[in-house]
């Protein structure tokens, strides 16, 4: 079983990362891109057999290791097991 | 006054922090190694700093969970000092003990160099030898310290006089300016509720000794080691 998790920074919370990065597009001539938040992307091999203890796993290392309440959010996506899963 | 200084992997100011209270202030220390469960006789902890783990998911994050953490948490709980510098006031957001949590320096940039910080209170154990609006020269070295609570924190902070010490000029002023690292409302340090635990972004252990440029930091020391606050923190 595979999962994916998408930390980034609550909306309300200043990113200095992002606000660099689209400082550097501006000045590439890319002034079209409006803002930049940066994130953190987790890819999970999970020793489980169903997609519930998938989802259950996953939901408790990102609300306690991968992202930090305080300040981040995450989004997590668990992917079936199949061939098209595992690409 | 038993000083231990918990050592993590990846720790770098651990004998920074040992020499000070040991060499300097000629207290009994010992190291403790975070896979250690107890912290035996110690009447302060230093949480010293460095990059625990690699921070290599966030500042503090791993360090957090180091067996030596249940101690360190219950020696807190029962209002004795603990103090966190740079690294250990990371560890010490990440693990509860203070609100709060740290983001990227604003300018995305590591500063190392001397700052100046005032003393806000004087009712920790940590400042209680200091004065009220004292100004303090002592250097930072960190890529995120640029201190984050929600709005509603950061004003219980305030309301309940727990931002210990803020970045100011120094002619202690609060500007932005004088913020290194665009910590909100200036702050360099902050404490618990029952204001024995400590946590601060500048190093007060490099600045005991006049070869390193400052002598500011010892007041720190000086304070806890006088037990001017045992009293109220127990």
């Amino acid at each position: 079983m595979k999962a994916r998790v998408f930390v980034t920074l609550k909306p309300s919370v200043f990113d200095p990362q992002g606000r660099t990065i689209v400082d550097a597009l501006h000045s590439l001539g890319h002034t079209r891109v409006s803002d930049v938040r940066q994130g953190k992307y987790f890819e999970l091999d999970l020793a489980v057999a169903t997609a519930a203890e998938a989802e259950q796993l996953t939901a408790k290392v990102s609300q306690t290791v991968l992202a930090n309440p305080v300040i981040e959010s995450f989004r997590m996506e668990v992917l079936p097991d199949t061939k098209a899963g595992r690409s | 006054m038993t000083f231990v200084v918990v050592v993590f992997p990846g720790s770098n100011c651990d004998h920074d922090a040992y020499h000070a209270v040991k060499h300097v202030f000629d207290q009994p220390t010992r190291f403790v190694w975070h896979k250690e469960t107890s912290l035996g006789d110690a009447d302060v902890v230093i949480l010293p700093g460095g990059f625990s783990h690699g921070d290599y998911l966030r500042t503090g994050a791993i360090a957090r969970f180091s067996p030596i953490m249940t101690a360190v948490t219950e020696f807190a709980g029962a209002g004795r000092p603990v103090i966190g510098i740079c690294n250990g006031f990371q560890v010490l957001l990440e693990c509860g003990l203070l609100p709060g949590a740290m983001l990227r320096n604003r300018d995305v940039k590591f500063h190392c160099e001397h700052v100046t910080i005032r003393v806000e209170h004087t009712d920790t154990p940590f400042t209680a030898r200091a004065a009220k609006g004292q100004v303090l020269r002592v250097p930072i070295a960190h890529g995120e310290g640029n201190y984050y609570a929600p709005p509603d924190v950061i004003e219980a902070l305030e309301s309940q006089r727990r931002v210990v010490f803020r970045y100011v000029t120094p002619h202690g002023e609060v500007t932005d300016a004088a913020n290194p690292n665009g910590s909100t409302h200036n702050i360099a340090g902050i404490c618990n509720e029952t204001r024995n635990v400590v946590g601060l972004m500048p190093h007060p252990e490099r600045a005991v000794e006049a070869v390193t440029g400052s002598e500011d930091g010892r007041v720190l020391f000086e304070s806890v080691i006088s037990g001017a606050m045992a009293a109220v923190s127990r």
